[in-house]
């Protein structure tokens, strides 16, 4: 069964996001020519089995971002249809639902809450997502005291329990020591073990490679390949560091 | 499909703003009593002792009913408008339902509220006013103007994230809507063609009503009731449909 189902999805921007004043606006409507979109995915389509993995590769600025936007349905496409079958747990960003203020256990009960899980399922796995991200009696100081690699340590530890069937990564594992590196990785070829899906975006190659079976490539909203990540990232690779 | 749990997710919000509020000052709940107090005294000042035009038996209270409600409304419709854009990392990163971060962002200044309506009535209680049955109305007339804020905090955060004006809008409103709710005239006092802005104001109704009760040991009458009880379940109904239509844009506009 195809859990993610992307069928000729397209999806623009309006160039200036970030003059959202009133007075862009007022002159946009007194003026004829619109405002100008950039379009990130440009009729994109794949489909994603139950169990598999899967890595997106690209340039910065290919669209991987807002795929992961589209598949966690956070946006909705503008043109074709995005089918999403299952719990999606989203880790797209360093500590996105974290607060500096808060301490690293009230983070975790918040994220849980976030993620989904209800106050029996977070007081069950409290002790495993704090065993898991290693930060020990540091868990009770506020979050501000942290490194960045212990914030994606408690991050990466609260996703891994969110119980999802579908775990989204974008570029954040790579904070992480070699030691905690190679425990995500074990834990997520123990989440594929049982059948749930996995998507990653990620620069690092060699990561993602042994992580991942099926790669997509995409390259100015479109998609170049789709395939075994063991042909078509060698090829995103190749073409990537050849001189242009 | 976000499949959460609402109830357990909005209480970890809401603790999650009390705990921030509270861990950035040291003084505490104390910030929350001192801006009706100034308020109180400083109109309880000019309007018993430099301009003296009406005479209201219990001056000083009479303002903190008003105060209360107004108050409340102000801090809790502001933190509900920027809520969404103050929280674009949560919409852009986590698959949550949005609806939920406005209306945490209003309960959460509940707590406020609550400690603001002791002070009312310890204020009540020191003036000898004593207690009656139609205190029992109190919770559902604070319960109507929840709702009535969260249903506006619906509209204008969605329409905050759409155009970042929205919030200095609202800002401006509030300040008009001080002269419009009788916090320091009686309701006695509008004159007649005036009077249906004030019957469909929410706030101004809790004001009335809450006088009624507190001040004068009356049931509050059945017209304001009725209509803060149809005011607010507008409202909330249009806001929820409001939200429903805008919210799809909002990680392309945040």
């Amino acid at each position: 069964m195809a859990v993610i189902d992307f069928e000729h999805v397209s999806k623009t921007f309006a160039r200036h996001r970030g003059q959202m004043l009133l007075r862009s606006r007022l002159t946009s409507m007194f003026r004829d020519r619109g405002i100008s979109r950039f379009q990130a995915l440009k009729d994109v389509s794949f489909r994603v089995e139950a169990g598999t993995s899967v890595a997106i590769v690209g340039p910065n600025g290919a669209g991987k971002s807002t795929l992961l936007g589209l598949i966690a349905q956070l946006a909705q496409p503008d043109e074709g249809r995005v089918v999403v079958n299952g719990r999606v747990a989203a880790l797209l960003e360093l500590g996105s639902g974290f607060h500096p203020d808060l301490t690293g256990a009230e983070n975790v009960r918040l994220n849980a809450a976030l993620m989904g899980l209800n106050r029996k399922q977070t007081a069950q796995a409290f002790d495993a997502i704090v065993e898991f991200s290693g930060i020990g009696d540091f868990i009770h100081e506020p979050l501000r005291a942290y490194s960045s690699g212990m914030i994606v340590r408690l991050a990466f530890a609260v996703a891994a329990h969110a119980d999802a069937d579908i775990l989204l990564i974008d570029e954040v594992l790579v904070v992480g020591d070699q030691a905690f590196q190679a425990k995500c990785q074990q834990r997520l070829q123990e989440f594929r073990r049982q059948g749930k899906t996995l998507i990653c975006v990620s620069h690092a190659v060699p990561l993602v490679q042994s992580l991942c079976d099926e790669a997509i490539w995409l390259e100015k909203g479109s998609v170049v390949e789709v395939g075994p990540s063991s042909k078509v990232i060698p090829a995103y690779v190749d073409q990537s560091t050849a001189p242009a | 499909m976000w499949t959460g749990d609402f109830l357990y997710l909005l209480t970890n919000l809401m603790q999650k703003d009390f705990r921030i509020r509270y861990r950035n000052m040291s003084l505490g709940v104390f910030w929350s009593l001192l801006n009706p107090l100034i308020m109180m005294g400083v109109l309880t000042f000019i309007f018993t002792r430099i301009s003296v035009s009406q005479a209201i038996p219990h001056f000083s209270v009479y303002v903190l009913c008003g105060l209360v409600p107004f108050n409340f409304f102000t801090t809790a419709l502001i933190s509900g408008t920027t809520s969404l854009v103050e929280n674009a990392p949560l919409i852009k990163k986590l698959p949550v339902p949005r609806v939920i971060i406005p209306i945490a962002a209003v309960l959460s200044s509940c707590q406020q509220l609550l400690i603001q309506i002791g002070l009312l009535v310890a204020f009540v209680l020191a003036f000898r006013l004593g207690v009656n049955r139609y205190w029992a109305w109190l919770p559902l007339l604070w319960l109507m103007e929840v709702i009535f804020v969260c249903g506006l905090s619906l509209i204008t955060s969605a329409l905050n994230v759409y155009i970042r004006d929205t919030r200095y809008v609202v800002e401006s409103f509030n300040l008009v809507l001080f002269w419009l709710v009788p916090i320091f005239y009686s309701f006695s006092s509008i004159r007649p063609a005036y009077v249906p802005i004030y019957h469909w104001n929410p706030v101004a109704a809790l004001v009335v009503a809450s006088r009624n009760i507190l001040l004068d040991a009356q049931a509050p009458q059945g017209q304001i009731l009725r209509n803060l009880a149809l005011s607010s379940t507008f409202m909330l109904v249009v806001g929820l449909l409001v939200f429903g239509r805008l919210k799809a844009r909002f990680y392309d506009h945040l």
